[in-house]
Parts: C-alpha cells; structure tokens; sequence
C-alpha cells in the first residue's frame, strides 16, 4: 500500500534536487552561455592578451570585494568601500609624486617609498572603519544607512583633502616605482602577469585562510547566521564585528593605493561606483544578502565573471547605455536566484 | 556540609515595558540535585533562567553560585563560570555544521587559527557519550527537530559546567533520545552537578527530578520533593485552581460534516503525506503531536497557503484550491506566532480588529467607512472582553492574552464557519485561557467549526470533542476527547518518528 507514497516522495524528491541544482549554478549556466554569445560574435575575445587585461582590471576589485564580502556575510552591507578606496588613492597619489614633477603638490618633501604613504592609508582607512562598525555593533544602525552616511562622510574628508592638496586638478605625475607596482609586470616564457594580479592572489588566499581556518573567520559565519546563537554561545558579537570592518577598511586601502598606481593618476572621483559591482560581484559569486553563507571561491568567480562581461561588452563595442542594461539584468537574477534559495517555500 | 546549596537565587525581580515578569523569586539547587522548575507558560520560568545566564540583567535580588554573588553580564560570562544552559527556542547557526555549532565560542584552537582535526575528535567523543550517532560534518539544517535539539543538549553538556538548565529540552525528542538525555543527568548528577530542568510533562519531571519549585504568575509558590508529590497536587500548585475547573463545560451539538480533508500533501518540507480527516458542524476537533510534525502547516494548507503536492480539500462537498477560495467558503484562522504573523505592532486596536474584514466596513462609495470601524471595533472589544483604554490604543501595548483576543475579534468579524486556530493560548495567563475556552465552546455551540493545534496535552484532552494527532507530517490516528488519555497522545505523537 505504501509503495505509491514512496514513488511520489522520490520523484517530488528528484525534482526538488534539480532545482536545488538549477538554483546553485543558475547563474554561472547563464554568464557561460553569454561568454559563448560573446565568443561567437568577437572570436578574438579568447587570447592570452585580453585574459591577462581581465585579469589585470579585475584585481583591484576583487581586494575590495574580499572585504565587502566579509561584511555581508556578518548580515551587514557596505555602500561606503568606493570611497574609502578613493580616498586611500588620493592620500597615496599625493603623497607619491615623483620629485622631478613640476606640479608637485609637496615639492620638497623627500621622495617616500611607496610602503610608508600605503601605510598611512590603511591606518586612515581602519579609523574610519572603526567607526562604522561601532555605528552597526553598538548604536544598532542598520548597516545600509550606516555605511550609506558613512559614504557621504568620507567623500566629503577625501574632497575637503583633495581640493586643499592640489585645487581640484587631477593627483598625477606619480613616482615610476610606484605606479610600476601596479602597472608592471614579469613574464613566464611568452606570458605576461601583471604583479597587481599576484597581489589579488595573495589576498584572496589570505581572505580564503582567514574565513575557513581562524576562529574569527568562524565566528563571522556564526554571527551573520545566527547571532542570537553566537551571543548565547560567549561569542563577543562587537569584537567579531569590529575586527571585520577593520579587515575591509585595509583591503580598501590597498585597493585604494594600488588603483591610483594602476590609472597613474587620482582625482575625488577615484572609487566611484566600486561599491555597488562590489557588492553585485559577491551576490553573484553566492554571497548570500541574508548573511551567513558565502565562500571566497564565489567572491573570485564574481568578480572574475563580472569582469569578463563588462570587458567583453565594451570589446563588441555595445553601447555603453545598453552595458548598463545587461548587467542590470545579471545583478536582478543573481538576486533572484539567490532569494529563492533562502526563501521559506510553502 | 550537605546542607549547602550550590546556587542560590533570592528575591529576584524582573520587569519589562508593561509586565512585572518575575516577583520576588527564590529557587535553590543543592550540589548533585535534579531541581524542576514547573509553572504554566508565562509563569516566568525562562525569564528566571536568562536572569541566571546572563542574558536578561534582574532588577532586585541576589545570585549566589557556590558561596560567591554574581551577577553575570552576558551568557560568556556565565559558561566560563560554570553555568551552561539549553534554550527553549534553540540558537543554532544554520548554515554551520554540528561541530561548528557545538564549539561555537570556543573552537579549540592555536593562535588565532581553529583546529579542526582536534575539534573533529572532541565532537565524536561527546556524541558518542550519548550513544548517538550525528556525523560532526553536517550542516545543522539539514538535521530533523529532534536532532537539533540533541545537538543543543550535546553543547551545554559538553562545557562541564555545574550548573546546567534545560529549558523544555524534550519538547520534540523521541523516547530513546529522552532516555539517553536522562541517562546523562543521572550521571551528571552523580558527578556533583545541579541541574535545573524546566518540563511541562509532569511525568518526566517526576520520574527525573529530586525536588521542585513551582511557579505562578512571577511568583514563587512552592518547592518541595518530587517523592511527596503527586500529579494532582503539582497542578494545583501551578494553576491554583481543581483540575475540574481549568476547562469550562461544554454541551455543543455536533452536526453534519462540513470540511473534508483527503490524501493532503504539500510540495515543500515538511511534506504532510496523506492526511485526510472530517470535520462537522459544532465540533471542536484538537490537532496534536511534536513540535515539527506538521500541525500548523495542515491549518495553513487548508487556508490555502501552502501549494499542495496532491489531495483534495472540500468544504460542504465543494472543492477549495486557493487561498481566495478558503475565505469564500468562510474559513479563518488565528495563527501561532502571535508577534511575527498576527498583529501589527504599530497599528492601533482598531485598525488590528477590522484588517481582514475592510470589505464589510465600507460605505456606498467604497471608502472605509470610520463608523462601521469604530462599531465593529467597539463589538469584538465588548464580545471578547478586551481590557483596553480605547479602540486607538496600540495593540503593542496589551498583554499577549488581550492581544490574543483582539486577533480572535479580527477572525470572528470575517463571520467564518470554520475557524483554524493554531496554539490559541500560547503564552497567555490563566485568565485568558479561560475565556478563550469559553469562546471556543460558545462558537462550537453556535454551530462552527473549531479547528485547533495546541501542545498542551491537558487544553486537548478537555476541549477536543475528537484529538487528530500528527505525526512526522502524517495523520496518527484520530482519538475520542472523552477518553483518550496523555500517554495514548504521546504513543501516536512518536508513530513514525
């Protein structure tokens, strides 16, 4: 009598795990079906050349969205990472000239190495940061609002800084051993790589270490699953919480130093909008908005995909108004599938 | 030295917004001693413990735990000095596996760095201390009710603390895994700790516990030993009032069948297979069984807000397929989550009271007509008895027992035939209880139907004219309310488990 039961829970049980399957790599079917779109019309795409370019941009922002990553996994959000990262490269920009440029801002300061201005940055970048964790942890703001007046906040500073240092023209001029950080690059056999790509490397192993294998890491997940549970279990919810902003802020900060070396230039717009394909780069990669889940794997293959788009979009030369467009579309799906993930079915 | 008690709490008082939650409580646990803590829901049990843990602070009284006062700050600071506890509602993280949870606060670890490997061993050998056999590696979701709570009781076990409460730790256990956690507080009473262990199953705690304090609205009432205690004598303590007189007298009528339930399943977990049932006119049919075994996800699929995998549901011998159609066919319900499904928090009584029958209290035009609010409002305060200043008083305001009668008000004023009602009188005081019963029997006279999920066996056994019991998402079987008895309950609770 009971056969019919079991036959019915299986097949409800199979289809249930397709779409279990569907909703976990839903996204990466489509972003691979418009790569093979890409390739099909353009098929020069696929070189080592224009890899090594993605790869290049790509870089930066994947430092940025390893410390938004971590923010969104403790539940919380951060609109403000764009503009710590501009305001980490002005500070390093303007700091860096080289002392033969006639514009310098600080014409007789001797010349830095670039690990002291980078430094600085960081430091900058990790008080402001401990502000804003402060704002979420213990005044309870929610965090969109929190890093959305702390957006404003350092846009502000990082403008003030700007106009006072060099009158509102762009930061340039910079010192050649800097922006060779970034821009440089060393060859194995005929391939080039760029260094700024083995910065993002390190960091994402870092990152990788940090989330999977320190005690922090683990209590980051518990807090944004769960952090009633993590408060019963002893765990020093403000300290965890603390901690991974202060991590972001000095990804910011790197980023911040390494993308005005990239560019070879700064002004206060510097990080514009870094935030939002931050953010968008690790919802795509799986970072759930809810908190809790997310890997770093997901965060590199975001970016990475992200990255690959927008450069492949501009490589067919579709209109800019239209790029907007599609990765409009890709961000709203990405969401979608990942809300129906978590979303109690009934 | 036997004399000496390892934690003392004396005069403790406790108050939030609007409700004096603990009065002067005392409660005293000798070292090796099993101690229940008993009183009906919102006597203050919980309370007291998160008083004791550290995460709620107390107003008034002192905490002595082996000689020394203390007052903890947060939970970290009372599970480093001994006191380990398992919540009612369980604190898990989801998405982490068993060990994770488990160790959460306290990895083993080097330097900043969590050892896994070490932490793999630790958790197999607690498991195994309970003849359990969880794989530390699996995702805490992906674990049944019963299972969770077992990891639950696994953590606060495995802090060696002296003190461990068990707030309603077998809520959803089967009877092996109860008697496993029962074999663990003999020995950890051998072993010199004081257990407090907070059970609504009077049976349990008189087979578990050496002595008990009893409590009452906030208060203190009474401990004494389990040995001179009875079950008759327990519940008087804890509701002050004879047994005969806790459920009013009942003489509904029971008439035709009016809903037909047949071979109901759901699409999504928990998958209810197969549950047919009838239900007639003037009849109060109670819905039993664990927490998690499907009761409230019946009612809700009734009301059609569950997609149905298969099965039909009919009222009056007409099928009903959605949502729209249940409220057609006059079907309301009370849901169980008073604060997160039911009111609006920040709305008054009034616009509570009218919010699913706006269509009814309109004017010719088709805007809300004020006048039909205020009297429809006016009528459910009046009908139901809803201690309030005014109709524009927020409903956050009330007491969960009035705000319980103004969510009744709402389901009434959709005129329903058959109304769903689940956990009716969950956290609300004896009082109210007693009137919602009342109400529950006037409507069932008037001819309604009376659909109602309730954990406490007592509410089913003297309310129900028939007791559906749910097991595992499937029906275990009907019983008569005349003569079905707590342990016929129990057995069908635990059928597919």
């Amino acid at each position: 009598m009971d056969k019919k039961v079991v036959e019915r829970t299986n097949t409800l049980g199979s289809s249930q795990r397709a779409r279990q399957f569907f909703m976990q790599y839903a996204i990466y079917l489509v972003l691979f079906c418009v790569i093979l779109v890409i390739v099909f019309m353009e098929p020069t795409f696929l070189s080592v050349r224009n890899i090594t370019f993605i790869l290049q941009q790509a870089a930066t922002k994947l430092i940025i969205a390893l410390g938004v990553a971590g923010i969104l996994v403790l539940g919380g959000t951060d609109l403000s990472s764009g503009r710590m990262v501009g305001l980490a490269g002005i500070i390093c920009a303007s700091l860096l000239q080289d002392p033969t440029y006639s514009l310098r801002i600080y014409a007789t300061m001797p010349q830095l190495a670039p690990i002291l201005p980078l430094l600085l940055a960081v430091v900058i970048c990790i008080i402001f940061s401990i502000g804003h964790s402060i704002l979420v942890s213990v005044l309870r703001i929610a965090p969109f609002i929190a890093s959305l007046g702390m957006q404003m906040i350092v846009y502000g500073c990082m403008s003030l800084y700007f106009d006072a240092a060099s009158h509102s023209s762009p930061i340039g001029g910079l010192d050649p051993r800097y922006t060779n950080l970034a821009q440089g690059s060393f060859y194995i056999g005929d391939i080039r790589i760029p260094y700024i790509v083995i910065y993002a490397i390190i960091a994402a192993v870092l990152f990788w270490v940090l989330w999977n294998r320190t005690r922090l890491g683990r209590n980051m997940f518990a807090v944004g699953g769960n952090q009633e549970a993590a408060i019963v279990s002893g765990v020093n919810v403000k300290v965890v919480i603390l901690l991974i902003y202060l991590i972001a802020g000095a990804s910011y900060a790197l980023a911040g130093f390494l993308d005005a070396a990239r560019t070879g230039s700064a002004t206060n717009a510097l990080g514009d909008g870094y935030e939002l394909d931050a953010i968008a780069a690790c919802v795509v990669g799986g970072v759930s908005m809810r908190g809790g889940v997310g890997k770093i794997s997901g965060v590199v293959i975001g970016v990475l995909i992200f990255q690959v788009i927008n450069y492949g979009l501009v490589y067919m030369n579709v209109n800019t108004y239209v790029q907007y467009i599609i990765k409009g579309m890709i961000i709203i799906f990405a969401i979608a599938v990942d809300t129906q993930k978590y979303i109690k079915k009934r | 030295m036997a004399e000496e008690y390892l934690l003392e709490m004396k005069g403790i008082s406790k108050s939030f917004p609007g409700v004096q939650a603990l009065k002067g409580v005392q409660l005293r646990v000798r070292p090796g001693e099993v101690h229940a803590l008993m009183g009906e829901n919102g006597a203050g049990k919980s309370t007291l413990m998160k008083c004791l843990f550290g995460i709620y602070q107390k107003d008034e009284g002192e905490i002595l735990f082996q000689g020394q006062s203390v007052d903890f700050a947060n939970p970290s600071q009372a599970l480093r000095a001994g006191v380990a506890m398992v919540q009612q509602e369980l604190e898990q993280v989801p998405h982490q596996n068993v060990m994770d949870n488990i160790w959460l606060g306290r990895y083993p670890h080097k330097g900043p760095f969590v050892r896994d490997k070490e932490m793999y061993e630790k958790t197999v050998a607690v498991i195994r201390d309970f003849n359990m056999n969880i794989d530390p590696r699996t995702r805490i979701n992906q674990l049944s009710v019963s299972m969770k709570q077992m990891v639950d009781i696994i953590k606060a076990v495995s802090y060696h603390a002296r003190i461990i409460v068990f707030d309603e730790p077998t809520s959803s256990l089967t009877e092996r895994e109860t008697e496993a956690l029962f074999e663990i507080i003999r020995r950890l009473k051998r072993d010199g700790c004081g257990i407090i262990y907070i059970s609504h199953k009077i049976d349990e705690v008189l087979t578990i516990a050496d002595r008990v304090t009893v409590m009452r609205d906030g208060m203190w009432v009474a401990t004494e030993d389990t040995k001179d205690m009875s079950t008759e004598t327990l519940i008087r303590l804890m509701v002050n009032r004879e047994m005969e007189n806790r459920f009013p007298p009942k003489h509904n009528t029971i008439g035709d069948v009016v809903l037909q339930v047949e071979d109901l399943q759901t699409f999504y977990p928990p998958h209810l297979n197969k549950v047919s049932f009838e239900a007639r006119a003037g009849e109060i049919l109670g819905i039993g069984g664990l927490v998690g075994s499907g009761r409230s996800e019946l009612l809700e699929s009734i009301l059609g807000l569950r997609k149905l995998a298969g099965g039909k549901i009919r009222v009056r011998g007409k099928e009903i397929r959605s949502n729209r159609d249940a409220r057609e066919n006059r079907i309301a319900m009370v849901t169980e989550e008073r604060r997160e499904t039911g009111i609006f928090p920040l709305l008054d009584i009034r616009w509570n009271t009218v919010a699913s029958s706006l269509k009814k209290n309109v004017n010719k035009l088709g805007f809300v007509s004020l006048a039909k609010v205020r009297e429809n409002t006016q009528w459910a305060i009046d009908t139901l008895r809803v201690k309030t200043a005014s109709q524009r008083t927020l409903i956050r305001n009330l007491s969960g027992g009035n705000q319980q009668k103004v969510l009744l008000g709402r389901c009434l004023l959709q005129e329903p035939d058959i109304l769903l009602l689940d956990e009716p009188t969950r956290g609300i005081d004896v009082g109210a209880k007693y009137e919602i019963y009342q109400l529950m029997i006037q409507l069932a006279q008037q001819g309604k139907t009376i659909i109602f999920v309730s954990s406490e066996m007592p509410e089913l056994l003297g309310l129900a004219d028939r007791i559906l019991v749910m097991s595992n998402a499937r029906n275990a079987g009907i019983l008569d309310g005349e003569t079905a008895t707590q342990e016929e309950i129990l057995k069908l609770a635990t059928r597919y488990v």
